[in-house]
């Protein structure tokens, strides 16, 4: 019995290895015939033509990338506001209810983020932000391109707008986590000199967590990176590479999720099933080394002690 | 201004741009919930639970679409939970310590995050395509992949929040470790890895990704687990993205539906672990 147990418990344990490994394997296998007819053409052409049957992910890469950036930008700034007020600030008995209301937006699912998106936030910012965008920064030479073109209220800015909301509830956790372990002693001491409360968190805290802040980033980053539905909704769809942030697009999860049922044609499938590849890559290098960086800071901290 | 107005006006400035920040992310919170309610509720009636989903036009509801979501998370549950807690319990009991043990924690946390898209292609690759046509059963396995990482997670953290004194207090007693696992160690740690199965239905009930290209969707009610079957998520996304208002309104009742099922799902787990936190601190 003894026997029994610890062999299937061992075994259960192996079995996510396992699952790594069956994902990348049969993700390789089928996306085969997709990457030997493109070879490296496939990461670096832009055309993604079902009829003609040439695909290249460069399209679909660009709009994950920018969608992410664009939700980092919105949402570091911000998550690093609410963990700064969370674990400084905030009176104790507000503590409790406000980080759980930021953690039950983390688990809203994505499609309902995607149905707000479409529904509420695209009309808002047809409507308002982005001619006012366009209006002013349109004419800004240099930059002024990524503001330029009608008013879709989707497209990739919204795309980014949303992703930052999914994603800050995950970097804020982190950032939370962080701050709080900063060892008081190093804080007193810091007070003691007669810093103020901001000179604390800035000159202590933040350096002393820098580790971990990285970390949190990374985490949000891979998830911004795979989200599929919420983007799906509010990207646009178009596989073009504009310069303007306000034009539609797609990302390789929009890409996947939007046309996997129609595709027809061996190459096709083949095709978006090595977007998935290229996707888990990105996503596995992003999120491991933010995993290695938290471990890190993790057995630092014990040490430190 | 003085050198000690300035950094006082600073701090202040510092800490007032945080609160707003908190104030927003509060604010865009109720501004979801706020629309889900204002638009969800309107057609929430009992014809949602009685009827199919309809064609444009015509009345109907979403009861198949629930009862293929309800079935579909149960089995991805029933699948993924027991394997969860037999690795957890690995990697708690038995390779404590061990290199696997951590090369295995270490790949678990990146599956926890990795897109469930790629979970879906992966489960289609492998299954639908060999099958050849899209199955309930299917959908039911992605969910269980990506249940399985979430269950690991809790279950080895709550594992090891167990005090070795029961551990070593029971071997004392000449138990072998799996009777020490099983009758002393699981329900000491039986709460938490509640909260744990709870928030990996939470984790799966919503998700959408995995089962457009696993489960894909059925207009009628099928109880068929080889065929594919209707689920609120993928029927959403397409009423969703449909030109009729009906449609529309129907998918916003079923992102309400969904929602506040998470929700519940979510604050009572939240509520479980607080409370057998309390306990176990009044009992230290």
């Amino acid at each position: 019995m003894e026997y029994a147990f610890r062999g299937v418990s061992a075994l259960c344990a192996v079995l996510v290895l396992v699952l790594l490994g069956g994902i990348i394997v049969s993700l390789a296998h089928d996306s085969w015939p997709a990457l030997r007819t493109f070879g490296w053409s496939f990461l670096t052409a832009q055309r993604w033509n079902p009829v003609t049957e040439k695909f290249g992910a460069l399209a679909a890469l660009y709009g994950t990338l920018v969608t992410s950036v664009i939700a980092m930008l919105i949402a570091v700034p911000i998550s690093f506001g609410i963990a700064v007020f969370l674990t400084e600030t905030c009176p104790t008995w507000l503590r409790a209810p406000i980080s759980t209301a930021i953690e039950l937006l983390a688990s809203i699912p994505s499609i309902v983020f995607g149905l707000w998106g479409l529904f509420v936030l695209a009309p808002i910012l047809q409507s308002t932000i982005q001619p006012w965008l366009i209006e002013h920064l349109g004419k800004i030479p240099g930059a002024g391109f990524l503001f330029q073109g009608p008013p879709f209220g989707i497209g990739l800015l919204t795309a980014g707008l949303v992703l930052a909301v999914m994603v800050l509830p995950f970097i804020t956790a982190v950032m939370r986590e962080v701050f709080s372990i900063t060892p008081t002693p190093l804080k007193e001491a810091a007070y003691g000199m007669g810093a103020t409360q901001w000179e604390v968190v800035r000159g202590v805290v933040v350096p002393w967590s820098r580790p971990g802040i990285i970390g949190g980033l990374m985490l949000g980053l891979g998830r911004a990176l795979g989200e599929t539905m919420a983007v799906t909704f509010v990207v646009g769809n178009a596989h073009r590479i504009t310069g303007s942030l306000l034009a539609p697009g797609t990302t390789i999860s929009a890409s996947i999720a939007n046309e996997f049922t129609e595709a027809v044609g061996d190459l096709y499938t083949s095709a978006l099933i090595a977007l998935g590849l290229v996707l888990f890559l990105i996503t596995f290098t992003v999120i491991a080394s933010a995993r290695l960086l938290l471990m890190r800071l993790e057995s630092g901290a014990g040490a430190r002690e | 201004m003085t050198r000690l107005q300035r950094r006082k006006l600073v701090n202040l400035f510092g800490f007032g741009a945080s609160a707003l920040a908190t104030a927003l992310g509060l604010a865009v919170l109720a501004a979801l919930l706020w629309t889900l309610i204002a638009r969800g509720v309107p057609s929430i009636s009992p014809a949602l639970f009685t009827q199919n989903t309809p064609a444009p036009g015509s009345p109907g509801g979403l009861a198949n679409a629930i009862f293929g979501s309800v079935l579909m998370t149960l089995l991805g549950i029933a699948a993924g939970a027991p394997i969860g807690l037999m690795a957890g319990t690995y990697l708690s009991e038995y390779g404590r310590g061990t290199k696997l043990a951590a090369l295995i924690r270490f790949i678990n946390d990146v599956l926890l995050s990795a897109p469930s898209i790629i979970i879906g292609l992966f489960v289609y690759t492998v299954v639908v395509m060999r099958a050849g046509h899209f199955s309930a059963l299917a959908g039911a396995m992605s969910l269980a992949i990506i249940a399985i990482p979430v269950v690991v997670r809790t279950s080895e953290d709550m594992l090891q929040l167990v005090p070795n004194a029961l551990r070593e207090a029971s071997a004392a007693l000449g138990a072998a470790p799996w009777r020490t696992i099983v009758s002393t160690i699981y329900p000491a740690a039986r709460s938490g890895l509640l909260t744990g199965l709870l928030l990996s239905i939470a984790r799966i009930s919503g998700e959408t990704a995995p089962l457009l290209f696993t489960a894909l969707n059925n207009q009628f009610w099928s109880t068929k687990l080889n065929a594919p079957m209707a689920n609120l998520p993928s029927v959403i996304f397409q009423f969703a993205m449909s030109p009729y208002r009906d449609w529309q309104a129907l998918a916003w009742s079923g992102a309400l539906l969904i929602t506040s099922f998470v929700l519940v799902l979510s604050i009572g787990a939240r509520m479980l672990s607080a409370m057998s936190r309390g306990r176990s601190q009044g009992r230290a």
